[in-house]
């Protein structure tokens, strides 16, 4: 499927940027009219380059098949392999390790274990126990022992079996990790990674399925991105390791075992970056994490209704991409957040107000903002379902904001 | 003879001078017979293996319990490294007193937690450490960082909240930071420097087993400070289970002064003889006068002496005591006229 629709793209877009190599053309348009063409740069780099024709309100016949398996955004240059995205963000673990002696993981069962979600399996062997850590049942306390460990030259990855575990480490987290940097005047740097899936499962129960990213969102000096595809979990984990400032990357339950072709070769994408999943004309609708899917799959029916939806992953919590997403609202001018989070103080709400305080002007209707419900997630599956976005109330959404 | 080597338990004696000949110190709880709170002998090990818990305030057995105990019979100073202590020492009291009076002129603001009387803790411990090795405190640590090195004109500064201030202002009373000295702070809520600390203790670790960068002298240590009310917290105890499970070149120092606040460490604990909380997670436990530097000092070498042999953390009880009150704000009217302590005498 993807040389046919490579080999459509290079007939039917003859003004598509020739200086830009595209290497996957992403199932976004067919039909001789493109908008836009999704390039990704060999360096991983994604950016839009613009068609001047404009969609005349044409019925788009194919639908915008974004599932797990079918990727908009990987550079295959080569074929590249083929993996789950646990193994995604193993590979991209293992990567940074190898390069970096520093990097060491620290968290339960991620040592002998191999990780309660395999993404540590087989490292403890590789590196030994102390550079891949089991620790006791001590959140804050082996949280503030990454954090110290990572004040005095290490590059900690610290792993919460479950998001919701680091409630227990909020306390280093928010009084440490945030802030040792600034209150110490810049004499130290924090470059701890703390990752782990969170997110609403399947049937797991309100503990277990929390939504961290609100509560976090406050904290100043953390920085905040959640992964979504193989591709960019590998990217983001590799980024996150480098990066000299405390990063939070947020996984999710249901995510682990997407599939997806990644490059073979070596990449690490922007933490402060926003990833296209759709263009569209007609409304921006911004997502994160697990949402994406449903979105995308609204988004089948949205586009057989005749709705052109631009999806945008922002991929990066905090700080928002503004500029991405600032480029899509002057576009379309009408937005729709998407978000697994919690109505009350979420990603969604802090990410609507800085739409407003930007993009005012350039908006023809408010913003809507679906959330999950202000409830502890129940375990009834279907009452589960209820408190999560589905697609159906996605499509809504979108045919009332462009009414 | 090292204070930890007499691993039987030696009894306290009932009557009030401890330490005859020296400089009255603070009533001190644990050594006296205290109404409920017997001195009992631990009980024989039901792990098999003997409780490395030694009372070192107490003569190490060597001579009779009540004799006279002159500074003479502990580890021998050389007159220069007196002075070296003597010197920070002073320097710690004077620059607590400078505060308090910064403070009570309206020229500093903030919470500010002096160290008067506990100065002997601070240099005991800080004048054996290497300028490798890293010291951890809490809110009460300007004594500390002068004592590790930090000059104590950036420190004044900072407490100014000046761009001079070791912390560029930024950070205040509570959060003294040097990385040139390895001061890893300055911690404004109790207990939160602990696992920073064991974090410190396992990067030594880790440079000596996994980066191979070995240190001719052994294991860089690191030293936490903390008081009696962290000793009731979540966070102390978790990281004396993973320094002591992973043997981490740390020491635990607990300047013990008796009271949170107003929360007397009586009223607060259930075993109020924290040196015991050691042995429970394997690790020795010492108790001493923390008073007295050169019994601080002995300890210390030990504890260090272990610590860097990679032989694992200590916990060490300094019994010691504030003159003045929590903080600068704080009225202090529970321990009016040592009301309190003299009830335990």
């Amino acid at each position: 499927m993807a040389s046919a629709l490579q080999s459509a793209a290079l007939l039917s877009n003859a003004t598509a940027s020739r200086r830009c190599r595209f290497a996957y053309y992403p199932a976004s348009h067919s039909g001789s009219k493109c908008c836009g063409i999704l390039v990704v740069r060999s360096d991983g780099r994604v950016s839009r380059s613009f068609n001047a024709s404009l969609r005349n309100g044409n019925l788009v016949t194919n639908a915008i098949a974004t599932k797990a398996d079918t990727v908009t955004s990987s550079t295959a240059s080569k074929p590249g392999h083929e993996l789950l995205l646990f193994e995604a963000l193993r590979e991209g673990l293992e990567e940074e390790m190898d390069r970096d002696p520093r990097v060491c993981v620290m968290g339960e069962d991620v040592g002998h274990y191999g990780g309660s979600y395999k993404v540590t399996k087989g490292l403890a062997t590789k590196y030994g126990d102390l550079r891949v850590l089991d620790t006791p049942i001590a959140e804050n306390s082996f949280t503030g022992m990454g954090i110290g460990s990572a004040m005095t030259g290490l590059r900690p990855v610290v792993e919460g079996m479950n998001m919701g575990f680091l409630l227990l480490a909020y306390n280093q987290i928010s009084n440490n990790c945030g802030m040792l940097h600034y209150t110490s005047g810049g004499q130290f740097t924090i470059p701890i990674v703390i990752r782990g899936p969170g997110g609403v499962g399947r049937q797991l129960g309100a503990e277990h399925s929390q939504r961290l990213e609100s509560y976090f969102q406050s904290i100043p000096g953390l920085q905040m991105v959640a992964c979504s595809t193989p591709y960019n979990a590998k990217g983001l984990m590799k980024a996150a390791i480098r990066s000299e400032n405390p990063v939070v990357l947020f996984e999710h339950v249901l995510l682990y075992n997407l599939k997806e072709r990644i490059p073979d070769e070596e990449y690490v994408l922007s933490l402060e970056e926003a990833e296209m999943v759709r263009p569209g004309e007609h409304v921006t609708i911004l997502t994160y994490s697990r949402m994406r899917y449903h979105v995308m799959q609204a988004a089948k029916t949205l586009v057989n209704k005749g709705y052109d939806p631009e999806v945008i992953d922002i991929r990066s919590l905090k700080p928002f991409d503004l500029y991405t997403i600032g480029k899509s609202v002057k576009k379309t001018h009408r937005v729709l957040i998407v978000e697994e989070c919690m109505r009350t103080g979420g990603i969604g709400s802090s990410l609507r107000s800085a739409i407003i305080d930007n993009f005012w002007d350039y908006l023809d209707a408010p913003i809507m903002c679906l959330s999950s419900q202000d409830v502890p997630t129940p375990y009834a599956g279907t009452l589960e379902e209820w408190t999560v976005v589905q697609p159906a109330q996605i499509v809504t959404a979108v045919e009332q904001l462009c009414q | 003879m090292s204070a930890f080597s007499a691993v039987r338990i030696l009894f306290p004696p009932v009557v009030a001078a401890r330490s005859a000949g020296e400089k009255p110190s603070a009533p001190f709880l644990p050594s006296l017979a205290v109404p409920g709170l017997t001195r009992s002998p631990l009980r024989a090990p039901r792990l098999g293996r003997p409780l490395l818990a030694v009372s070192s305030d107490v003569l190490s057995g060597q001579k009779p319990l009540g004799s006279n105990s002159s500074p003479s019979s502990h580890a021998a100073v050389s007159r220069e490294e007196a002075l070296v202590l003597y010197e920070d020492m002073v320097l710690g009291r004077v620059f607590e007193d400078m505060c308090a009076q910064m403070y009570y002129r309206g020229k500093m603001f903030g919470f500010v937690h002096l160290y008067n009387g506990q100065e002997a803790v601070s240099t005991g411990f800080i004048k054996l450490l290497e300028a490798t090795d890293s010291v951890v405190s809490t809110y009460r640590d300007h004594v500390h960082a002068v004592s590790k090195g930090v000059p104590a004109r950036a420190v004044m500064a900072e407490l100014f909240g000046k761009t001079t201030g070791c912390c560029r202002g930024q950070g205040g009373s509570m959060h003294m930071f040097s990385s040139t000295h390895n001061l890893l702070g300055g911690f404004a809520f109790i207990g939160e420097g602990i696992p920073v600390a064991t974090g410190a203790a396992f990067s030594s670790k880790y440079r000596h087993e996994v980066l191979k960068q070995s240190n001719p002298k052994g294991l860089d240590v690191t030293v936490a400070f903390f008081g009696d009310g962290t000793c009731n917290n979540g966070q102390f105890f978790e990281c004396l289970n993973m320094a002591q499970l992973w043997k981490l070149p740390i020491i635990f120092v607990v300047e013990n002064n008796l009271w949170a606040i107003g929360m007397s460490h009586l009223r607060a604990t259930s075993d109020p003889e924290i040196w015991k909380k050691g042995p429970a997670f394997g690790m020795p436990g010492v108790h001493v006068d923390g008073m007295d530097v050169l019994k601080v000092r002995e300890v210390a070498m030990e504890a260090i002496g272990r610590a860097r042999r990679g032989e694992g953390p200590t916990l060490v009880e300094c019994e010691t005591y504030r003159f003045r009150g929590h903080s600068l704000a704080d009225p202090d009217e529970l321990r009016k006229a040592g009301k309190l302590e003299i009830l335990f005498i």
